[in-house]
């Protein structure tokens, strides 16, 4: 019971912006003040968001760069957890405390040399120009979630893959790797939540519709003439930008299901 | 199918333990071997280095005739099943037992016909397309076995398969297992802690401790023939009874009474007179004397205080107690006591208690004081320094081949008698 009433504060609390949020979206211009939460459905302002070129670019972009920044983070991390956590090497310490180290420093610390070195070999403004910060960014997170999910792997699952004849990448991509799916699903998300919500880099590095990401493109919203406020649209856009993510978890929370290695062995 | 040759085979980490020490043995094409010993033997470490998970830092590996040591699991083609059966979780039965065969690339018709027949052997037909998770203990347990069938392998190697199973159904696969080795005619390892299926289920047995194989031979030669007085507690149960025992001209002094040695044992003794050694009476060598018979002059008989009677039907174990004033000091004992734990046989290696197992048809009763009877000709006397067997044959009829395929070279060469005060006696070298 307590649980429930505790349950229900923190969606109260969490879900009451995103819901304001929303019905603002649903406003005409001449509703924003009109003193009511609610004032009927109203597409005006998600036409004018699609009819902007600036923002199906921006989205574009932002697709484009997350997806492929979560793809080539998730397996460069899947290799380095596999190798981190089953492996003894020298430098094993040194790699994991480096990887620590990465995710310690703000990304805020290091956008503006980052912004002249950009300019300088000339990545400013392009998608790998963003891919290559989230990617270094999310890498840590992600090995240390992975190699906490490799390591409940039991070793004799590879070592009969071993002996069935698999080569080492076998018995990585054919067992390991299925197994597991529930940790990498989850590393997934949130190195795609953290490159689709970055703003900082992406309002640095970017100047046009070129690499632009759709948190970037919403601080140049204007409104239809300079004496209007973009809010409406503005909020349309969150929403539209808080769609795919709403997805995506919804998608993937199939597959995070525990109890997937279950029957591996004898419990 | 062939021959594993391991030729003084030695594993040693890092930090300078030797988890297997010089270990030479030859199993013949179609044998069924049983490595076995107490929990950290090195009999796993054994099996993995045949089955290329673990280095070895020393020594030679043949399959067949070809020397493995450095080839990748994958390159030697043996079969293993491991104690918690590693199945894949995320694949069907099926798949599971097709994984092999469809990593070396066979057709689809050829690995589905190979899984169905060993479906069929193992009973498994029915479960073909569920998950592992779905599946009994004793169904998983013959997945695994299922997937080293359908390769088809030179060897199968199985480390400790029916442990994790319940009593009732470890005694229902034991039996499974050795049919299907019978049928398949498959070299077969198989390492066990469990001296019961290590009698049961191989044509020869390899006792092992700290490393160092200890006997290799027939489950009977083992039983019969101990080599030494570690093999001597750790084969049978209820274990070996252990009392300090004095030669004196042509009588051994026990606590339990003065018992005469034939006098081809006698023979073997020489040297030993006045010293303490270790007597090793088996509990079947006990009975009821009012029951022997004309077996009497082979032995003594004594009184005893009979303190438990455990009355199995068939059988009927008379617990009691001797006092002695010598105390017995065996590193051995120690080990074996350590081993079995507080487990099913209390006794084994503990001074003082001593389990006879008489006729049913004996009227010993509980508190009272019975008179009982020793067969001299199965009395066993070991050095309590290195724990040699003093009474049976040195030539050691225990280390020869089993007689399993031809060849009928002794894999073990019998050891001379190890002076070093804390090695064990049975080193090969």
């Amino acid at each position: 019971m307590l649980w429930t009433i505790g349950i229900m504060v923190v969606l109260l609390y969490a879900l009451i912006p995103v819901v304001w949020i929303a019905a603002l979206s649903l406003k005409t211009p001449g509703q924003i003040i009109d003193r009511k939460f609610f004032s009927g459905f109203h597409f005006d302002n998600y036409d004018a968001v699609f009819s902007d070129d600036t923002f199906i670019a921006a989205l574009i972009n932002s697709i484009g760069i997350a997806s492929i920044a979560t793809l080539i983070s998730i397996v460069l991390a899947a290799m380095a957890a596999y190798a981190t956590s089953r492996l003894n090497f020298s430098g094993k310490a040194l790699i994991l405390s480096g990887a620590l180290a990465v995710a310690m420093f703000p990304p805020i610390s290091i956008v503006g040399s980052l912004f002249d070195m950009w300019r300088a070999i000339g990545l400013y403004d392009t998608w790998p120009g963003l891919i290559i910060p989230y990617m270094t960014f999310t890498l840590p997170l992600a090995i240390y979630t992975l190699s906490a999910f490799f390591r409940e792997i039991p070793w004799e699952l590879e070592q009969a893959a071993q002996v069935d004849g698999a080569t080492p990448f076998q018995a990585f991509r054919k067992i390991i790797v299925p197994l597991a799916a529930p940790g990498v699903f989850t590393a997934a998300i949130l190195v795609f939540i953290f490159a689709w919500n970055d703003f900082i880099f992406a309002n640095t590095l970017t100047s046009t519709d070129n690499a632009r990401t759709v948190p970037a493109a919403l601080a140049f919203f204007t409104g239809a003439s300079q004496f209007e406020q973009p809010i409406g649209a503005v909020c349309a856009a969150s929403v539209v930008v808080t769609i795919p993510i709403i997805i995506m978890v919804l998608i993937f929370q199939r597959r995070i299901v525990a109890g997937l290695t279950a029957g591996a062995v004898k419990g | 199918m062939a021959q594993i040759t391991l030729d003084r085979l030695t594993k040693r980490y890092p930090d300078g333990f030797e988890a297997v020490r010089d270990m030479s043995l030859e199993i013949q094409d179609g044998e069924f071997v049983i490595l076995v010993g107490p929990s950290g033997c090195g009999k796993s470490t054994a099996l993995r280095m045949i089955a290329g998970l673990e280095d070895i830092t020393e020594g030679e590996l043949r399959i067949g005739d070809e020397v493995v040591n450095d080839r990748a699991p994958k390159d030697r083609d043996i079969a293993m099943v491991f104690q918690n059966y590693a199945l894949y979780p995320h694949m069907t039965v099926r798949e599971n037992m097709g994984f092999a065969l469809k990593l070396r690339g066979a057709p689809k018709e050829e690995i589905d016909k190979k899984v169905e027949e060993a479906a069929r052997i193992l009973d498994l037909q029915a479960h073909l397309d569920r998950k592992p998770s779905q599946l009994s203990g004793g169904q998983r347990q013959r997945v695994a076995m299922g997937r080293a069938i359908v390769r088809d392998p030179s060897a199968f190697l199985m480390d400790e398969p029916l442990s994790n199973l319940d009593a009732k159904l470890r005694v229902q696969m034991r039996t499974e297992v050795s049919r299907i080795q019978k049928n398949l005619g498959t070299t077969t390892i198989y390492v066990t802690h469990d001296q019961t299926e290590a009698m049961t289920l191989g044509d020869r047995v390899a006792v092992m401790r700290s490393g160092m194989l200890q006997q290799v031979g027939s489950p009977m030669e083992l039983y019969n023939h101990p080599l030494n007085l570690f093999v001597a507690g750790f084969i049978g149960s209820p274990a070996m009874n252990f009392m300090p025992a004095t030669v004196e001209g042509e009588v051994v002094k026990l606590p339990i009474g003065d018992v005469r040695l034939p006098d081809e044992v006698h023979g073997r003794l020489g040297g030993t007179e006045g010293k303490t050694l270790i007597a090793g009476i088996r509990p079947e060598n006990f009975e009821d004397a009012s029951l022997v018979g004309d077996a009497r002059e082979r032995g003594s008989t004594f009184r005893a205080h009979i303190e438990v009677l455990e009355s199995l039907g068939s059988e009927l174990y008379a617990h009691f107690t001797v006092a002695s004033d010598q105390q017995i000091e065996s590193q051995e004992l120690r080990e074996l006591a350590e081993d079995v734990g507080g487990g099913e046989v209390p006794m084994a290696g503990e001074e003082g208690r001593i389990v006879a197992r008489l006729d049913p048809a004996s009227s010993v009763r509980v508190g009272q004081e019975s008179e009982l009877w020793v067969d001299a000709t199965r009395v066993h006397l070991f050095d309590p320094e290195d724990g040699r067997n003093l009474t049976t044959d040195a030539k050691g009829p225990s280390a020869v081949n089993g007689g399993q395929g031809g060849g009928g070279r002794d894999p073990e060469a019998e050891p001379p008698p190890n002076d070093g005060a804390q090695a064990p006696p049975a080193e090969p070298s």
